[in-house]
């Protein structure tokens, strides 16, 4: 069996975010780039499971501008077997790339498709749902722990709900987004570093997948939260009533 | 910077939780896109991770007690992480790499320990190189593999108590015997001396020519009339053991000579280079260290209502420790870089650790000055950085001997 992981490259989370001057989104000139943690959870889920002799195969697929490579090779460095880059401007919506994975679930064609349960920077949480739709397939969002059995082709997925664990018995192939406390992911050894390098790396275009990249969505504005202001101890209650009536206007 | 992500991630506790726990083991973002390629990168900060993970958190205790931890095997740990033998071929366990990705690993262990750092380095190049470069077959066979994997531990000496500077005019002899030789004599300030399995050491098979009667010869621990004397009690690199060797009537055979015999001098020469460029990383990983104490210290604390990095003295001083350490690292990646080509430069290898060496003392001062009165207590780690920045002005060659080589060679190019 194989299993296709998605991955994103996104600004790693130790960075202090930053809103572009003409307030069009985040800035990510000269900013340390990284693997969402949560996609990180789902490549060691899949490399486990290859492992254990459960899967055979991994591919790490992203979409986006060149320097997602360096994002897959970060996964390849995991130990991911190949990889596959879409080249796509930066800003894509989930259903866009839930329709791109469709298009590459297609052409591969793996028994499972992990993904993280939402990105660090958008925190969209649509991406995993979005694909199960469009595929049809059974999905397993929020997982803390995945069985696979590879005779019955089904994968039991405990999930984090308000409340409690929900166990989940999925026919595969299926879904499964990634929770927190699923797995703690690995960290590249050397040799694997320096084996990446010589693993390929797929590149596809949104034409070949057929892929249209128009959005119902519009961002128009990106804003960084408002500042909150330092408080003031006032002396005495009359101060008080005086700011909340004349100041404040509230009362 | 912790609390910023935070406030980033507040949104999900749990998240925040979780990642705070690795926080401390990324690295701070440093500019160095235009010294490394992305497999460089990625190398860089899985050494970080793993130095961080497992060498840091025992560095205070390794100063305190002049020790390496008991509780854990560091050389295993960081041979199971393939670092000994970056510079090895494969066939022996090693990764086949070049001087760069030793900079690299020697960098960020370093930043986690001075100490470790040393020892590493030591071991790493000063024998493991040694050996990868001038051993027989037969040689590499026989000690390569479990010096890579950590299972032992190498040395190297030429060091003498009455021949530092004046290395050339050691003592230590070597007399020819039927199948070997015996030596005589000792060696002084040997790092890893004590806990060292394999030792490469320098003796005169011709005491009466000066550099022509040098050989090297691969030394056992348990050789007949090989012993250590009690271990160097020194004011910083705490934990790097440091010891003399003593050699009296100890037999070595004929299959022991590293090289040729007379010929150690090119081996101990060509050596002495690569060494003074790897460690050179050693001050240069201090320096980070010294910024990342720094860094968070002069946001956090406030004096007179502000944040003590917001004063221009401060200011000052951390642009001046941020471009001492930049320096010294784009010199040394250069020179490695050069060095990786097939090109070894002696003044440059001098001069880039008597350039990083004396930057690293001058940036640890900061540091101390940076903390104030924290800094002088040895709660905080700038004292330690300090004490192990020093040895770099020292070991290898003092910056006096770097200064005459780089000197001479300006001098007799045309």
């Amino acid at each position: 069996m194989k299993i296709m992981v998605a991955i994103k490259r996104v600004v790693d989370y130790a960075v202090k975010i930053r809103i572009k001057s003409d307030k069009t989104g985040v800035e990510t000139t000269n900013v340390k780039m990284s693997m969402n943690p949560f996609c990180e959870i789902a490549l060691e889920e899949a490399l486990r499971m290859k492992e254990s002799g459960v899967a055979s195969e991994v591919i790490a697929v992203s979409m986006g501008p060149t320097q997602c490579v360096d994002t897959l090779r970060t996964g390849l460095a995991m130990g991911a077997d190949r990889a596959i880059h879409v080249d796509a401007p930066s800003t894509l919506y989930p259903l866009t790339v839930a329709k791109l994975l469709k298009a590459l679930v297609q052409v591969e064609k793996p028994g499972l498709l992990i993904l993280g349960k939402q990105a660090i920077d958008d925190d969209c949480n649509q991406t995993g749902q979005m694909v199960a739709g469009l595929l049809n397939w059974p999905q397993g969002t929020f997982a803390s722990k995945v069985v696979v059995d590879k005779e019955k082709k089904a994968a039991t997925v405990d999930r984090e709900v308000d409340g409690g664990l929900e166990t989940l018995c999925l026919d595969l192939p299926a879904v499964i987004t990634t929770d927190l406390r699923l797995n703690q992911p690995r960290y590249a050894t050397l040799p694997n570093i320096m084996k990446a390098k010589s693993k390929p790396i797929k590149k596809m275009s949104l034409a070949e997948l057929n892929v249209d990249l128009r959005s119902d969505l519009e961002v128009v504005q990106v804003t960084a939260p408002p500042v909150r202001k330092a408080g003031v101890i006032l002396s005495s209650v009359d101060e008080l009533v005086d700011k909340l009536k004349n100041e404040a206007h509230v009362i | 910077m912790m609390m910023l992500m935070m406030q980033r991630l507040s949104r999900s506790k749990s998240v925040a939780d979780a990642l705070s726990k690795t926080i401390r083991h990324r690295s701070a973002f440093f500019s160095t896109s235009m010294l490394f390629d992305d497999t460089q990168i990625q190398f860089k900060e899985s050494v970080a991770q793993f130095a961080q993970e497992h060498i840091a958190p025992h560095a205070s205790k390794i100063d305190a007690t002049n020790n390496f931890p008991k509780e854990v095997n560091l050389w295993k740990l960081m041979g199971d992480f393939n670092l000994h033998g970056i510079t090895a071929p494969e066939e022996y366990g090693g990764l086949g790499l070049g001087y760069v990705y030793h900079c690299l690993a020697m960098e960020e262990i370093s930043r986690a320990s001075g100490s470790v750092g040393l020892s590493f380095g030591a071991h790493s190049n000063l024998c493991i190189n040694q050996l990868v470069r001038n051993g027989t077959a037969a040689q590499k066979e026989k000690y390569l593999p479990k010096l890579i994997s950590g299972e032992h531990v190498g040395a190297l000496a030429m060091s003498e108590p009455n021949a530092g500077s004046d290395v050339v005019g050691m003592k230590c002899k070597a007399d020819r015997v039927d199948g070997g030789y015996v030596l005589n004599g000792n060696k002084m300030w040997c790092t890893n001396g004590p806990i060292a399995q394999t030792l490469v050491v320098y003796a005169k098979t011709d005491i009466a020519s000066r550099s022509k009667g040098i050989t090297a010869f691969i030394i056992e621990k348990g050789m007949p009339g090989f012993s250590t004397a009690q271990k160097l009690d020194k004011l910083g690199m705490r934990g790097s053991d440091t010891c003399e060797l003593v050699f009296e009537n100890c037999f070595v055979p004929n299959e022991n000579v590293l090289g040729e015999e007379g010929k150690g001098v090119y081996v101990m020469m060509s050596g002495l280079d690569i060494e003074r460029l790897v460690l050179s990383a050693g001050p240069v990983g201090i320096m980070q260290a010294c910024l990342d104490v720094v860094l968070p210290y002069i946001r956090q604390r406030e004096q007179f209502g502000r944040s003590i990095g917001e004063f221009q003295l401060m200011e000052g001083k951390i642009a001046d420790m941020y471009t001492s350490l930049q320096s010294s690292r784009s010199y040394m990646y250069s020179v490695a870089r050069q060095c990786d080509n097939g090109i070894l430069i002696p003044k440059d290898c001098a001069g880039v650790i008597l350039f990083a060496a004396e930057r690293a003392t001058q940036v640890a001062l900061q540091a101390i000055q940076c903390l104030g009165g924290n800094g002088y207590v040895n709660e905080y780690p700038t004292g330690r950085l300090l004490r192990d920045a020093k040895l770099y002005e020292i070991g290898a060659g003092t910056s006096e001997i770097r200064r005459m080589i780089i000197g001479r060679e300006l001098f007799n190019e045309k």
